[in-house]
Protein backbone atom coordinates (compact mmCIF):
# COMPACT_ATOMS: atom_id res chain seq x y z
CA UNK A 1 0.00 0.00 0.00
CA UNK A 2 1.37 3.34 -0.97
CA UNK A 3 1.55 6.17 1.50
CA UNK A 4 -1.23 8.77 1.45
CA UNK A 5 -0.63 12.42 0.61
CA UNK A 6 1.17 14.61 3.19
CA UNK A 7 -2.11 16.42 3.88
CA UNK A 8 -3.74 13.08 4.71
CA UNK A 9 -0.83 12.11 6.96
CA UNK A 10 -1.08 15.48 8.70
CA UNK A 11 -4.82 15.00 9.26
CA UNK A 12 -4.32 11.51 10.70
CA UNK A 13 -1.48 12.69 12.99
CA UNK A 14 -3.57 15.54 14.34
CA UNK A 15 -6.47 13.14 14.91
CA UNK A 16 -4.24 10.49 16.51
CA UNK A 17 -2.03 12.73 18.68
CA UNK A 18 -4.13 15.24 20.62
CA UNK A 19 -2.67 18.75 20.64
CA UNK A 20 -0.08 18.15 17.93
CA UNK A 21 0.25 20.78 15.24
CA UNK A 22 1.72 19.69 11.93
CA UNK A 23 2.44 22.03 9.04
CA UNK A 24 2.86 20.71 5.53
CA UNK A 25 5.79 22.38 3.80
CA UNK A 26 5.39 22.22 0.05
CA UNK A 27 8.32 21.37 -2.15
CA UNK A 28 7.87 23.19 -5.44
CA UNK A 29 10.46 21.17 -7.35
CA UNK A 30 9.47 18.33 -9.75
CA UNK A 31 10.29 15.76 -7.05
CA UNK A 32 7.43 17.21 -4.97
CA UNK A 33 8.80 15.77 -1.75
CA UNK A 34 6.59 17.66 0.65
CA UNK A 35 7.54 17.52 4.30
CA UNK A 36 5.86 17.74 7.69
CA UNK A 37 6.96 20.36 10.20
CA UNK A 38 6.47 19.15 13.78
CA UNK A 39 6.13 21.15 16.97
CA UNK A 40 8.68 20.45 19.72
CA UNK A 41 6.34 19.33 22.49
CA UNK A 42 4.60 16.59 20.51
CA UNK A 43 7.43 15.61 18.14
CA UNK A 44 8.33 12.45 20.00
CA UNK A 45 4.72 11.27 20.36
CA UNK A 46 4.14 11.98 16.66
CA UNK A 47 7.28 10.00 15.80
CA UNK A 48 6.05 7.04 17.84
CA UNK A 49 2.64 7.37 16.20
CA UNK A 50 4.22 7.19 12.73
CA UNK A 51 6.45 4.27 13.69
CA UNK A 52 3.63 2.23 15.26
CA UNK A 53 0.87 3.15 12.79
CA UNK A 54 -0.70 -0.12 11.65
CA UNK A 55 -0.75 0.75 7.94
CA UNK A 56 2.32 2.94 7.57
CA UNK A 57 4.82 1.31 9.99
CA UNK A 58 7.56 3.89 9.36
CA UNK A 59 10.12 1.78 11.19
CA UNK A 60 13.32 3.02 9.55
CA UNK A 61 14.88 6.47 9.82
CA UNK A 62 17.45 6.53 7.04
CA UNK A 63 18.73 10.08 7.33
CA UNK A 64 19.01 12.93 9.78
CA UNK A 65 20.61 16.15 8.69
CA UNK A 66 20.84 19.76 9.75
CA UNK A 67 20.06 22.82 7.69
CA UNK A 68 21.16 26.35 8.55
CA UNK A 69 18.83 29.18 7.66
CA UNK A 70 20.77 32.35 8.48
CA UNK A 71 19.24 35.66 9.55
CA UNK A 72 18.02 37.51 6.49
CA UNK A 73 17.10 41.09 5.79
CA UNK A 74 14.31 42.04 3.43
CA UNK A 75 13.97 45.54 2.13
CA UNK A 76 10.92 47.05 0.49
CA UNK A 77 10.22 50.48 -0.91
CA UNK A 78 7.36 52.28 0.78
CA UNK A 79 5.79 55.58 -0.24
CA UNK A 80 5.49 57.95 2.74
CA UNK A 81 4.32 61.53 3.04
CA UNK A 82 6.96 63.71 4.62
CA UNK A 83 7.83 67.36 5.17
CA UNK A 84 10.52 68.20 2.67
CA UNK A 85 12.60 71.35 2.74
CA UNK A 86 12.92 72.86 -0.68
CA UNK A 87 15.95 74.82 -1.87
CA UNK A 88 14.33 78.18 -1.10
CA UNK A 89 13.67 77.17 2.53
CA UNK A 90 9.93 76.52 2.32
CA UNK A 91 8.62 73.27 3.69
CA UNK A 92 5.99 71.25 1.90
CA UNK A 93 4.50 67.81 2.33
CA UNK A 94 5.48 65.42 -0.45
CA UNK A 95 5.30 61.72 -1.24
CA UNK A 96 8.79 60.26 -0.80
CA UNK A 97 10.13 56.76 -1.40
CA UNK A 98 11.61 55.21 1.71
CA UNK A 99 13.41 51.86 2.02
CA UNK A 100 12.21 49.83 4.98
CA UNK A 101 14.35 46.96 6.15
CA UNK A 102 12.91 44.05 8.09
CA UNK A 103 15.15 41.56 9.86
CA UNK A 104 13.93 37.99 9.53
CA UNK A 105 15.56 35.87 12.27
CA UNK A 106 17.12 32.63 11.10
CA UNK A 107 16.85 29.20 12.61
CA UNK A 108 18.37 25.74 12.44
CA UNK A 109 16.40 22.85 11.07
CA UNK A 110 16.66 19.08 11.49
CA UNK A 111 15.35 16.90 8.65
CA UNK A 112 14.45 13.21 9.06
CA UNK A 113 13.76 10.79 6.20
CA UNK A 114 11.50 7.89 7.13
CA UNK A 115 10.86 4.61 5.33
CA UNK A 116 9.07 1.40 6.14
CA UNK A 117 11.02 -1.84 5.88
CA UNK A 118 7.94 -3.87 6.69
CA UNK A 119 5.57 -2.26 4.20
CA UNK A 120 8.33 -1.38 1.71
CA UNK A 121 7.30 2.19 1.15
CA UNK A 122 8.52 5.70 1.79
CA UNK A 123 9.57 8.29 2.13
CA UNK A 124 8.09 10.65 4.70
CA UNK A 125 10.11 13.77 5.48
CA UNK A 126 9.90 15.29 8.95
CA UNK A 127 11.30 18.67 9.91
CA UNK A 128 11.82 20.46 13.19
CA UNK A 129 12.98 24.04 13.60
CA UNK A 130 14.85 25.67 16.47
CA UNK A 131 13.74 28.96 18.00
CA UNK A 132 16.82 30.82 16.79
CA UNK A 133 20.50 30.35 15.92
CA UNK A 134 21.93 31.59 19.23
CA UNK A 135 20.86 30.24 22.59
CA UNK A 136 17.66 28.45 21.71
CA UNK A 137 19.03 25.75 19.44
CA UNK A 138 17.26 22.93 21.27
CA UNK A 139 15.19 20.22 19.61
CA UNK A 140 13.72 17.00 21.01
CA UNK A 141 15.79 13.94 20.09
CA UNK A 142 14.11 11.20 18.07
CA UNK A 143 16.85 8.67 18.88
CA UNK A 144 14.60 6.96 21.49
CA UNK A 145 12.16 6.30 18.64
CA UNK A 146 14.62 5.39 15.86
CA UNK A 147 17.99 4.13 17.10
CA UNK A 148 19.53 4.80 13.68
CA UNK A 149 19.25 8.54 14.37
CA UNK A 150 21.86 8.40 17.14
CA UNK A 151 25.08 9.09 15.19
CA UNK A 152 23.38 11.38 12.69
CA UNK A 153 21.92 13.57 15.44
CA UNK A 154 25.40 13.69 16.94
CA UNK A 155 26.68 14.81 13.55
CA UNK A 156 24.05 17.57 13.33
CA UNK A 157 25.05 18.62 16.84
CA UNK A 158 28.72 18.59 15.90
CA UNK A 159 28.48 20.54 12.64
CA UNK A 160 25.41 22.76 13.20
CA UNK A 161 25.13 23.04 16.98
CA UNK A 162 21.61 21.68 17.26
CA UNK A 163 21.20 20.38 20.83
CA UNK A 164 18.99 17.28 20.85
CA UNK A 165 17.33 17.00 24.25
CA UNK A 166 16.86 13.37 25.28
CA UNK A 167 19.75 12.07 23.16
CA UNK A 168 21.51 9.26 25.09
CA UNK A 169 25.08 10.32 24.25
CA UNK A 170 25.30 13.78 22.72
CA UNK A 171 29.01 14.41 22.03
CA UNK A 172 30.94 15.67 19.03
CA UNK A 173 31.46 12.86 16.54
CA UNK A 174 33.65 14.20 13.71
CA UNK A 175 35.50 17.12 15.28
CA UNK A 176 37.46 16.75 18.52
CA UNK A 177 35.96 17.51 21.93
CA UNK A 178 37.80 20.81 22.48
CA UNK A 179 36.53 22.28 19.20
CA UNK A 180 34.14 25.18 19.76
CA UNK A 181 32.81 26.17 16.29
CA UNK A 182 30.03 24.72 14.18
CA UNK A 183 31.72 24.43 10.77
CA UNK A 184 28.67 23.74 8.59
CA UNK A 185 26.89 26.94 9.61
CA UNK A 186 26.75 29.57 6.89
CA UNK A 187 28.54 32.17 9.02
CA UNK A 188 31.44 29.88 9.98
CA UNK A 189 34.82 31.53 9.45
CA UNK A 190 37.80 29.17 9.19
CA UNK A 191 40.75 29.96 11.47
CA UNK A 192 43.66 31.91 9.99
CA UNK A 193 45.74 28.72 10.15
CA UNK A 194 45.73 28.96 6.42
CA UNK A 195 47.90 32.07 6.46
CA UNK A 196 51.24 30.56 5.37
CA UNK A 197 50.93 29.37 1.79
CA UNK A 198 53.52 28.11 -0.65
CA UNK A 199 53.34 29.85 -4.01
CA UNK A 200 55.50 29.93 -7.04
CA UNK A 201 57.34 33.21 -7.27
CA UNK A 202 57.62 34.61 -10.77
CA UNK A 203 61.10 35.93 -11.41
CA UNK B 1 83.33 12.34 -5.03
CA UNK B 2 85.62 14.59 -6.94
CA UNK B 3 85.35 14.60 -10.72
CA UNK B 4 88.92 13.43 -11.37
CA UNK B 5 88.34 10.43 -9.12
CA UNK B 6 85.17 9.63 -11.05
CA UNK B 7 87.08 9.76 -14.31
CA UNK B 8 89.77 7.54 -12.88
CA UNK B 9 87.12 5.05 -11.79
CA UNK B 10 85.61 4.96 -15.30
CA UNK B 11 89.06 4.58 -16.82
CA UNK B 12 89.86 1.67 -14.47
CA UNK B 13 86.56 -0.05 -15.22
CA UNK B 14 87.36 0.13 -18.95
CA UNK B 15 90.46 -1.87 -18.15
CA UNK B 16 88.58 -4.48 -16.20
CA UNK B 17 89.23 -3.16 -12.70
CA UNK B 18 86.17 -2.52 -10.57
CA UNK B 19 86.54 0.05 -7.81
CA UNK B 20 84.05 1.59 -5.43
CA UNK B 21 83.93 3.77 -2.36
CA UNK B 22 82.47 3.05 1.03
CA UNK B 23 79.97 5.85 0.48
CA UNK B 24 78.77 4.40 -2.82
CA UNK B 25 78.49 0.92 -1.41
CA UNK B 26 76.59 2.12 1.66
CA UNK B 27 74.16 4.26 -0.33
CA UNK B 28 73.68 1.52 -2.94
CA UNK B 29 72.66 -0.85 -0.19
CA UNK B 30 70.33 1.67 1.40
CA UNK B 31 68.59 2.80 -1.76
CA UNK B 32 67.73 -0.74 -2.80
CA UNK B 33 66.25 -1.74 0.51
CA UNK B 34 63.69 0.84 1.51
CA UNK B 35 60.97 -0.53 3.76
CA UNK B 36 57.80 1.55 3.49
CA UNK B 37 55.20 1.74 6.22
CA UNK B 38 51.86 -0.01 5.64
CA UNK B 39 49.94 3.21 5.91
CA UNK B 40 47.17 4.54 3.69
CA UNK B 41 44.82 7.45 4.19
CA UNK B 42 42.44 7.71 1.22
CA UNK B 43 42.04 6.92 -2.47
CA UNK B 44 45.79 7.41 -3.09
CA UNK B 45 46.33 4.39 -0.86
CA UNK B 46 44.52 2.23 -3.43
CA UNK B 47 47.02 3.36 -6.08
CA UNK B 48 49.84 2.69 -3.61
CA UNK B 49 48.53 -0.86 -3.11
CA UNK B 50 48.29 -1.30 -6.89
CA UNK B 51 51.91 -0.18 -7.17
CA UNK B 52 53.04 -2.97 -4.88
CA UNK B 53 51.06 -5.67 -6.68
CA UNK B 54 52.17 -7.86 -9.59
CA UNK B 55 51.30 -5.49 -12.44
CA UNK B 56 53.44 -2.53 -11.34
CA UNK B 57 55.64 -4.50 -8.95
CA UNK B 58 57.45 -2.10 -6.64
CA UNK B 59 59.55 -5.13 -5.62
CA UNK B 60 61.70 -4.42 -8.69
CA UNK B 61 63.03 -1.44 -6.74
CA UNK B 62 63.63 -3.30 -3.52
CA UNK B 63 60.69 -1.84 -1.64
CA UNK B 64 58.24 -4.72 -1.50
CA UNK B 65 58.46 -5.20 2.26
CA UNK B 66 55.72 -2.98 3.70
CA UNK B 67 56.05 -3.02 7.45
CA UNK B 68 53.01 -2.67 9.70
CA UNK B 69 55.05 -1.01 12.47
CA UNK B 70 56.78 2.38 12.24
CA UNK B 71 59.66 0.91 14.25
CA UNK B 72 60.56 -1.31 11.28
CA UNK B 73 59.94 1.17 8.48
CA UNK B 74 62.09 3.89 6.96
CA UNK B 75 59.69 5.40 4.41
CA UNK B 76 56.24 6.83 5.08
CA UNK B 77 54.11 7.37 1.97
CA UNK B 78 51.48 9.94 2.99
CA UNK B 79 48.92 8.59 0.55
CA UNK B 80 45.78 10.67 0.73
CA UNK B 81 43.92 13.44 2.49
CA UNK B 82 45.31 14.29 5.92
CA UNK B 83 42.43 15.52 8.05
CA UNK B 84 43.17 17.82 10.95
CA UNK B 85 42.01 15.07 13.27
CA UNK B 86 44.49 12.60 11.71
CA UNK B 87 47.48 14.96 11.42
CA UNK B 88 48.84 14.43 14.98
CA UNK B 89 48.78 10.67 14.42
CA UNK B 90 50.70 11.01 11.13
CA UNK B 91 53.37 13.13 12.84
CA UNK B 92 53.53 10.66 15.72
CA UNK B 93 53.99 7.72 13.34
CA UNK B 94 56.79 9.62 11.61
CA UNK B 95 58.43 10.37 14.98
CA UNK B 96 58.34 6.69 15.87
CA UNK B 97 60.28 5.65 12.77
CA UNK B 98 64.02 5.11 13.22
CA UNK B 99 66.54 7.16 11.23
CA UNK B 100 67.30 7.28 8.37
CA UNK B 101 63.72 7.97 7.37
CA UNK B 102 62.06 9.48 4.33
CA UNK B 103 58.65 10.92 3.41
CA UNK B 104 56.82 10.80 0.09
CA UNK B 105 53.78 13.12 -0.02
CA UNK B 106 51.53 11.39 -2.54
CA UNK B 107 48.78 13.26 -4.33
CA UNK B 108 47.23 16.71 -4.29
CA UNK B 109 45.77 16.33 -0.79
CA UNK B 110 48.98 15.30 0.93
CA UNK B 111 50.97 18.10 -0.68
CA UNK B 112 48.48 20.96 -0.26
CA UNK B 113 45.01 19.84 0.82
CA UNK B 114 44.01 19.37 -2.82
CA UNK B 115 40.33 19.74 -3.72
CA UNK B 116 39.48 19.82 0.00
CA UNK B 117 41.85 22.70 0.76
CA UNK B 118 39.05 25.08 1.74
CA UNK B 119 37.37 22.51 3.98
CA UNK B 120 37.23 23.09 7.72
CA UNK B 121 38.65 19.66 8.44
CA UNK B 122 41.58 19.22 6.06
CA UNK B 123 45.25 19.91 6.70
CA UNK B 124 46.74 22.02 3.92
CA UNK B 125 49.72 19.78 3.24
CA UNK B 126 51.67 17.43 5.47
CA UNK B 127 54.86 19.46 4.86
CA UNK B 128 53.55 21.87 7.49
CA UNK B 129 54.66 19.42 10.18
CA UNK B 130 57.19 16.93 8.79
CA UNK B 131 59.97 17.31 6.20
CA UNK B 132 58.87 15.85 2.86
CA UNK B 133 61.51 14.39 0.53
CA UNK B 134 59.43 13.87 -2.63
CA UNK B 135 56.10 15.47 -3.61
CA UNK B 136 53.95 13.78 -6.28
CA UNK B 137 51.08 15.73 -7.81
CA UNK B 138 48.01 13.93 -9.13
CA UNK B 139 44.53 13.08 -7.96
CA UNK B 140 45.31 10.28 -7.41
CA UNK B 141 48.75 9.81 -9.03
CA UNK B 142 49.02 6.69 -11.16
CA UNK B 143 51.30 3.85 -9.99
CA UNK B 144 53.88 4.99 -12.56
CA UNK B 145 53.99 8.37 -10.81
CA UNK B 146 54.57 6.71 -7.44
CA UNK B 147 57.33 4.58 -8.98
CA UNK B 148 58.84 7.76 -10.40
CA UNK B 149 58.71 9.35 -6.96
CA UNK B 150 60.32 6.27 -5.54
CA UNK B 151 63.13 6.39 -8.12
CA UNK B 152 63.59 10.08 -7.30
CA UNK B 153 63.96 9.14 -3.64
CA UNK B 154 66.49 6.44 -4.57
CA UNK B 155 68.47 9.03 -6.50
CA UNK B 156 68.34 11.32 -3.48
CA UNK B 157 69.64 8.57 -1.19
CA UNK B 158 72.35 7.67 -3.70
CA UNK B 159 73.63 11.24 -3.82
CA UNK B 160 73.88 11.75 -0.06
CA UNK B 161 77.43 12.29 1.14
CA UNK B 162 78.26 10.65 4.44
CA UNK B 163 80.57 13.34 5.75
CA UNK B 164 80.70 17.10 5.63
CA UNK B 165 78.29 19.84 6.50
CA UNK B 166 75.57 18.61 4.10
CA UNK B 167 75.54 15.05 5.45
CA UNK B 168 72.07 13.58 5.96
CA UNK B 169 70.12 14.06 9.16
CA UNK B 170 70.72 10.58 10.54
CA UNK B 171 74.46 11.21 10.56
CA UNK B 172 74.19 14.65 12.13
CA UNK B 173 73.39 14.48 15.83
CA UNK B 174 72.64 18.21 15.93
CA UNK B 175 69.59 17.86 13.67
CA UNK B 176 66.27 16.67 15.11
CA UNK B 177 64.76 13.34 14.19
CA UNK B 178 61.43 14.01 15.89
CA UNK B 179 59.08 16.90 15.28
CA UNK B 180 56.45 18.45 17.59
CA UNK B 181 53.03 16.84 17.38
CA UNK B 182 50.32 19.49 16.77
CA UNK B 183 47.59 19.78 19.39
CA UNK B 184 43.82 20.06 18.95
CA UNK B 185 42.93 23.69 19.61
CA UNK B 186 39.59 25.46 19.96
CA UNK B 187 39.42 26.40 16.26
CA UNK B 188 42.00 24.21 14.57
CA UNK B 189 45.43 22.65 14.98
CA UNK B 190 47.94 24.46 17.16
CA UNK B 191 50.35 25.55 15.88
CA UNK B 192 48.96 25.78 12.31
CA UNK B 193 52.40 24.98 10.94
CA UNK B 194 55.85 24.11 12.29
CA UNK B 195 57.97 26.91 10.84
CA UNK B 196 61.17 24.94 11.57
CA UNK B 197 60.04 22.54 8.85
CA UNK B 198 57.69 24.60 6.70
CA UNK B 199 60.01 27.04 4.97
CA UNK B 200 61.52 27.70 1.56
CA UNK B 201 63.68 24.91 0.23
CA UNK B 202 66.99 26.16 -1.15
CA UNK B 203 66.82 26.35 -4.92
CA UNK B 204 63.07 25.72 -5.07
CA UNK B 205 60.89 28.11 -7.09
CA UNK B 206 58.23 27.78 -4.38
CA UNK B 207 58.25 30.27 -1.55
CA UNK B 208 56.36 30.05 1.73
CA UNK B 209 54.54 33.32 2.44
CA UNK B 210 54.16 34.03 6.15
Amino acid sequence: MALPSPEEIKAQIEAGVPGATVTVIQNGSPSAQHSLLLDHTHARTVAEFLRDHAEWRLDFCSLVTGVDWPDTETSEKVKVRKLVKAADGTESEQAVDEVRKTKVPGYLEAVYHLFSMEKKHGMVVLRMRTADRGQGTHLPSLTPVWRSAEFQEREAFDLYGIVFDGHPDLRRILMWDGFVDYPMRKDYVPPPDDAPIATEVQS
Amino acid sequence: MADDLKELKIELSKNGIFTTTLEELYNWGRKNSVWPLTFGLACCAIEMIATTMARYDLARFGAEVFRPSPRQADLIIVSGTVTKKMAPQVVRLYNQMPEPKYVIAMGACAISGGPFRDGYNVLKGIDRYIPVDVHIPGCPPRPEALIHAFMTLQKKIEEQSLAGADRPRHLNAALPSEFPVPAFGAHGLEPPANLEVFHDAPGSPFKVIQ
